[in-house]
């Protein structure tokens, strides 16, 4: 139904830029996020997509043609908002057909099709009850009935499941996924939840600062992360980052830290200077023969799993490990990297240094 | 676990809560019964000393409000019987009506500038609180503090200025003129509480509007006004109540054409000796619009002096 391709998008609010040169393009018919903390620019892309927005420079194509100028209401999107902004003044059947109204599309055509939505949604009812006393969920549903009623190109949610408290927002996220296999309409999604964001989207952009950090299917995006930035947003507990300083000529597979070889998949580009080793707690076992020794000094039991923090030489680190191995405080162990998952990146800049693992997903030089 | 709990008064705090309002209520409201009951008074038993707080009730001040009168001859007053119930009121004290009082003229002239005014000032406090909270403004926190700096000062302080401005406008003693000034004084108090009215109003409201296929203007119309009903009403009575009452500048600014109510009532008591139940009648009547304006409007002035002191 819809492609969009976002090009060079710049926005400034006075002296302040929000966001810095975005580009990226979305598939059609995909569930796209938008990811990145409070203030990163993510909500305001997505307000420039819809049109409330007037970008500072730079295109916005929806099928092909260029809608970066054009108001709200040309641009045949369909927004839901965090609070889900229902007119307050009236009832539930008058909120989902005041878009088809807007059009003048005849009265007995609107109970047609605000019926028909309804039943999507389940909401039959209440379709005539005053939208004051809705539940959370419920307002969410009539939101998402008003957006959908009018068959729009796409769908642009700002954190529509912000305002639900957590036990519902799992289900209705559900919700959410099912109706976009059903409808098929590309979606674009704001959130600030990675694991929303993991969970729901068919690719992901995470954003700081104004500033696209990667762009790419969740698997990548935790997998491969481009930046230190992402691979700290992403995943819970984050990524471990063991500083070093050392230099590496291209095709290198192996680092050199605190005497001990530790392993990686081998480097496309030479490098010298402050390291980070980044390594998921997932891909760290506890095991006595390795040489990489840290002293435990917390466990966390999370059911399946537990998370023990170690402290090592490098620094800091949490392993997720099985919940039945034993892990004392106090006790020195060996740590064993899985060195096919590790990235390096440049402790300066945060990129991630060009490897065999991450080569296809980098996109910068 | 919470250091502070809210619990239900006692009974006895409760009475003496209820004592307090009540007496207030009648602090409050004694003037007002006075002049009520006044207005239904003879002249004498309006200046009768100790007060009279039981009398026979007469419509004699209304009657002197309304009309204007000649003191008449026996003969005269009794070749002409009194042909209506307000002719016997006027012919027992030795008169008879010769005409109409201006009253009901200066009531309208009240009518057509106090809620001329009011609409005026409400219509272009709306547009202009709407423009400052929605839109990027240059200079937008200088122009709010120009238009509240208007209110800093009496507006009787420019009374001279706009004397002068209304003579070499031809602006004086004109209903235009009078409504032109009241909407002016009043229109930095309604854009300042139309401003914190919309504020409130979320912007997304408007956003989903704009995405579903409406113009700005629709928006506004639409979804916003709707909103901000509340706002809008106390406004209303807040403007509507000064230029009601307003009575420097309508002493000042008009005589003949286009003279209010507020300095004409005084001018009863000149005509035919201290005829205080007629000044209390014209007060009474004066009071009602306004009453009944802030009756109809209650509900929306209850909830807009709560307004936003609670999150929704």
């Amino acid at each position: 139904m819809a492609e969009i391709v976002i090009q060079n998008l710049r926005k400034e609010f006075g002296s302040f830029t929000a966001v810095q040169s975005s580009s990226f393009k979305i598939e059609d018919g995909e569930f796209f996020m938008l990811l990145g903390p409070s203030g990163c620019g993510k909500t305001t892309t997505l307000r420039m997509i819809a049109g409330l927005e007037l970008p500072t420079a730079g295109e916005i194509y929806i099928n092909g043609e260029e809608v970066g100028q054009k108001p709200a209401s040309k641009r045949d999107i369909a927004f839901v908002f965090q609070m889900f902004a229902l007119y307050p003044h009236m009832n539930v059947r008058k909120n989902i057909s005041y878009p088809l109204a807007s059009q003048g599309m005849p009265r007995a055509q609107i109970r047609e099709k605000v019926a028909e939505v309804a039943q999507i949604l389940g909401i039959e009812a209440i379709l005539d009850r005053p939208v004051g006393g809705l539940s959370g969920g419920d307002r969410q549903r009539v939101a998402l009935g008003r957006a959908i009623v009018r068959n729009p190109a796409c769908f642009l949610m700002d954190e529509p499941l912000g305002a639900l408290d957590a036990e519902f927002r799992e289900h209705m996220s559900h919700e959410l996924r099912a109706l976009h296999d059903r409808i098929g309409a590309t979606t674009v999604y704001v959130t600030h939840d990675q694991l929303e964001a993991m969970q729901m989207g068919d690719k992901i952009v995470v954003m700081n600062h104004g500033v696209i950090e990667q762009f790419g299917t969740p698997q990548d995006i935790y997998d491969k992360p481009a930046t230190m930035f992402v691979a700290e947003f992403i995943g819970s507990p984050h990524m471990n980052f063991l500083k070093f300083h050392g230099s590496l000529a291209a095709g290198a597979t192996t680092v050199e830290m605190h005497h001990q070889t530790l392993g990686m998949p081998a480097l496309r580009e030479a490098f010298d200077g402050d390291m980070v080793y980044g390594v998921r707690p997932e891909h760290i076992r506890l095991s006595d023969s390795a040489g990489y020794r840290g002293e435990v000094v917390a466990t966390e039991y999370l059911g399946t799993t537990q998370i023990v923090t170690l402290q090592t030489h490098n620094g800091e680190v949490k392993a997720r490990i099985a919940s039945d191995q034993v892990a004392r405080v106090g006790e020195s162990v060996g740590l064993d990297f899985d060195p096919a998952t590790v990235t390096l990146f440049d402790n300066q800049s945060g990129r991630a240094i060009r490897s065999n693992l991450n080569a296809g997903v980098l996109s910068h030089g | 676990m919470s250091s502070y709990s809210v619990t239900e008064p006692s009974s006895r705090q409760k009475w003496i809560a209820g004592c307090l309002v009540i007496a207030y209520a009648l602090i409050t409201i004694m003037p007002l019964l006075w002049i009520i009951s006044t207005g239904f008074k003879t002249q004498n038993d309006a200046i009768a000393y100790p007060p009279e707080v039981f009398f026979e009730p007469t419509l004699e001040g209304y009657v002197n409000l309304f009309t204007t009168r000649t003191r008449q001859t026996e003969e005269f007053l009794q070749a002409n019987p009194p042909a209506t119930w307000y002719d016997e009121i006027v012919h027992e004290r030795g008169m008879a009506i010769v005409g109409p009082s201006r009253f009901g003229e200066r009531f309208l002239n009240s009518v057509i500038i106090g809620f001329g005014s009011t609409f005026l000032a409400v219509v272009l406090g709306t547009l202009a609180a709407y423009a400052f909270s929605r839109y990027r403004i240059p200079l937008k926190d200088d122009l709010l503090f120009f238009i509240l700096s208007t209110r800093m000062m009496p507006p009787i302080a420019v009374a001279i200025p706009i004397f002068l401005m209304f003579r070499s406008l031809g602006l004086s003693d004109t209903h235009a003129g009078m409504i032109l000034l009241y909407t002016g004084v009043n229109l930095s108090l309604s854009v300042w509480l139309l401003k914190g009215f919309i504020d409130e109003i979320p912007r997304e409201y408007e956003e989903a509007a704009l995405i579903d296929g409406y113009t700005r203007f629709q928006a506004f119309y639409k979804v916003v006004l709707p909103q901000a009903a509340t706002g809008i009403a106390s406004t209303a009575i807040f403007c509507l109540i000064f230029a009601w009452n307003e009575y420097a500048f309508a002493v000042l600014l008009t005589s003949g054409n286009a003279q209010t109510a507020p300095p004409f009532i005084p001018t009863i008591i000149g005509v035919t000796g201290q005829d205080w139940p007629a000044v209390a009648a014209g007060a009474t009547i004066f009071l009602v619009p306004v009453m009944v304006f802030t009756i109809l409007l209650r509900k929306h002035l209850l909830s807009g002096i709560t307004f936003g002191a609670v999150r929704k």
